[in-house]
């Protein structure tokens, strides 16, 4: 369990996150939702160790997370960056070996292969990262987070997954895969904290959404309590779009889960 | 000698381990064929099987003129040849990891200005107001010295180029100039104040040579060469990380800060104490990392061993020519090295493999 408490950090004098709690449960998959400069991004550094909160506190499993150190903490959570770009022509295989190495795997290109397969890149592995277009820039850095921590729940202790926009440049089949690879990590006792924008996905997978508007929870609960033409309307003022079907003529495609 | 295949392809599975450790066997083996040449070759010729007595201790096939030129003149060059560039090219790739930018390079970015400033200073003012720091340091003064003026320009160059973890060639290029404008004033200042013997001191290390080898010189660098040389297996998995940014090797378990600091002392010490030694020497540490990430791939695990093997061994290579090609005249290094360096850093630069222009950030 990751606990948030009174989460605020401010910025040149404008709170980019405002006194947030946040629970992170085992088994549960929770996607943050809101619009564009909410603060999911600076949230989500400060529940994985990367930025200091002025205020409040974060604790994983009851230890608070300022005397963890660095290490330890890269054995029980793995991050997903947004886009990265490389100046060094690694491999992909490379690349996830990293992952796996601050796993402290035995073998960990051995390690890395398969995470490269549970992100479908099997045949991947010695293309350069430089090479390859965005969206499997993307799915290579998270086969790298795979990596870095392959089992949901290790001696008893779940492991955590963040996932900061991990659909941003992928195609339909290979989001809904990222996120049922993501499902499965939390359904087998993982932690998973994703950062969406497309509703409809966060409505698909999550089992907890957290809305966030102007670094300030505005609501936290179960899909049908969160995405409601209220919230909606008022976080990203568009009123009445909840449920409503476009034109008859309009062919629309939702994207949702294969396996349901 | 795997490694003049250039430019190797990954192995089917992508992983590199094996084909690191192939190059570094290959490196190995041409260092040691760059010593041979190196104690060999020169106006008076030592043949392979009188050095091979030699080394083996059968000294007595020499004759005593062979002897003293190996002892006196030739071991020391080859030995601080080694050390000089072993330390040359691992600063090199330490820095490029560390700016995330494969153009960065002690000399380019006038970092060696800034241990030469250094030296020059130490020549000029030890005499002077400098006297009792000179006196209580002996020997080790002037790589000290330009330990510290290296690690100053690294340090600012650090400050000034990098924004939010990230290093950009233009902002690098730009810093590197201004900081070598403002070198090169100061240099100019001492000049000024410099008396003749000074100034031949001075002149020695703008146009970088091996031929002041003594024992006294290698004994004064070996420290530094070995501290960079011994923390190689503790810096390269977090250069490794580094290279996907700060945040992501923190992510991977990476003391950030901590390993910034190691590495930027760490450039400065071996760019530092070659320069202190044997002048400014050029190239070195741009031109052996890049070919290597060709024949072994760019993670420093391999890449900065391989870089201490293959600077040693170019250096070697490049020294051997010096003394040879215009004899009985001598080059200065740093030419040979500019004349071999400088196209192999424009066809990387314009080249299809490695990292060109269009992939710099």
């Amino acid at each position: 369990m990751i606990i948030a408490e009174n989460i605020t950090i401010t910025r040149s004098g404008r709170n980019l996150v405002k006194s947030v709690d946040i629970e992170l449960r085992p088994g549960c998959f929770t996607v943050v939702i809101g619009p564009n400069g909410a603060g999911k991004s600076t949230l989500m550094k400060v529940l994985s160790g990367e930025m200091r909160p002025d205020e409040g506190t974060v604790s994983y499993h009851g230890k608070n997370l300022d005397l963890c150190r660095p290490e330890d903490l890269a054995k029980c959570r793995a991050v997903l960056p947004q886009a990265t770009q490389l100046a060094f022509p690694f491999t992909a295989l490379e690349i996830t070996r990293m992952g796996a190495v601050a796993h402290g795997a035995l073998d960990p290109s051995d390690q890395a292969r398969k995470a490269l397969k549970r992100a479908g890149l099997h045949g991947f592995e010695r293309r350069p990262y430089p090479s390859l277009s965005g969206g499997e820039q993307q799915r290579v850095q998270f086969a790298r987070a795979l990596a870095q921590v392959p089992k949901p729940v290790s001696d008893g202790v779940p492991n955590a997954l963040f996932l900061d926009e991990p659909t941003a440049s992928l195609d339909l089949g290979h989001q809904i895969s990222v996120l049922e690879t993501a499902r499965d990590f939390a359904s087998a006792g993982g932690i998973v904290l994703a950062i969406l924008h497309d509703l409809n996905l966060a409505a698909e997978f999550a089992d907890h959404l957290v809305v966030l508007h102007n670094g300030k929870v505005v609501k936290s609960g179960v899909c049908a309590d969160a995405i409601t033409d209220d919230v909606i309307a008022k976080v990203y003022g568009i009123g009445g779009a909840v449920g409503r079907l476009p034109a008859v003529h309009m062919p629309y495609v939702l994207p949702q889960s294969r396996h349901r | 000698m795997r490694a003049l295949s250039l430019p190797l392809r990954p192995a089917a599975d992508g992983d590199r381990t094996q084909q690191g450790v192939l190059v570094l066997f290959g490196l190995a083996a041409l260092l040691v064929i760059a010593c041979l040449i190196s104690l060999g070759v020169g106006p008076t010729g030592v043949g392979l099987a009188d050095l091979w007595a030699y080394l083996t201790g059968n000294a007595d096939r020499l004759t005593t003129q062979e002897r003293v030129i190996l002892e006196a003149v030739r071991l020391p060059r080859t030995a601080l040849g080694l050390l000089v560039g072993a330390g040359l090219a691992v600063s090199g790739a330490m820095m490029q990891g560390l700016f995330r930018n494969p153009l960065a390079d002690p000399g380019i970015v006038g970092v060696t200005a800034g241990a030469g400033l250094a030296a020059v200073a130490a020549i000029v003012l030890g005499n002077g107001i400098l006297a009792p720091i000179a006196l209580l340091l002996g020997n080790q003064f002037l790589p000290l010295m330009a330990f510290f003026g290296g690690l100053i320009n690294t340090w600012a160059l650090y400050l000034i180029a990098t924004r939010d973890g990230r290093t950009s060639t233009t902002a690098l290029i730009l810093c590197g100039i201004a900081i070598g404008a403002l070198t090169a004033a100061l240099m100019g200042l001492l000049i000024v104040m410099a008396d003749d013997r000074q100034l031949r001191d001075i002149t020695f290390w703008s146009l970088g040579s091996l031929g002041g080898a003594t024992y006294g010189r290698i004994v004064s660098i070996l420290p530094f060469i070995a501290v960079v040389l011994v923390i190689i297996p503790f810096v390269a998995r977090g250069l490794d990380a580094l290279i996907l940014g700060d945040a992501a090797a923190f992510h991977m378990g990476i003391p950030v800060q901590r390993l910034k600091k190691i590495v930027i002392i760490a450039v400065a010490a071996a760019c530092g104490s070659t320069v202190a030694v044997a002048g400014s020497i050029g190239f070195v540490g741009i031109v052996v990392p890049h070919l290597l990430r060709l024949a072994m791939g760019p993670s420093h695990r391999f890449l900065l061993p391989g870089s201490a093997l293959g600077g040693g061994a170019l250096l070697l290579i490049a020294d051997s020519v010096a003394r040879t090609v215009a004899a009985p005249a001598e080059l200065p290094i740093g030419v040979i090295t500019a004349l071999f360096g400088a196209p192999v850093f424009l066809f990387l630069l314009l080249g299809k493999n490695g990292a060109s222009m269009r992939d710099l950030p």
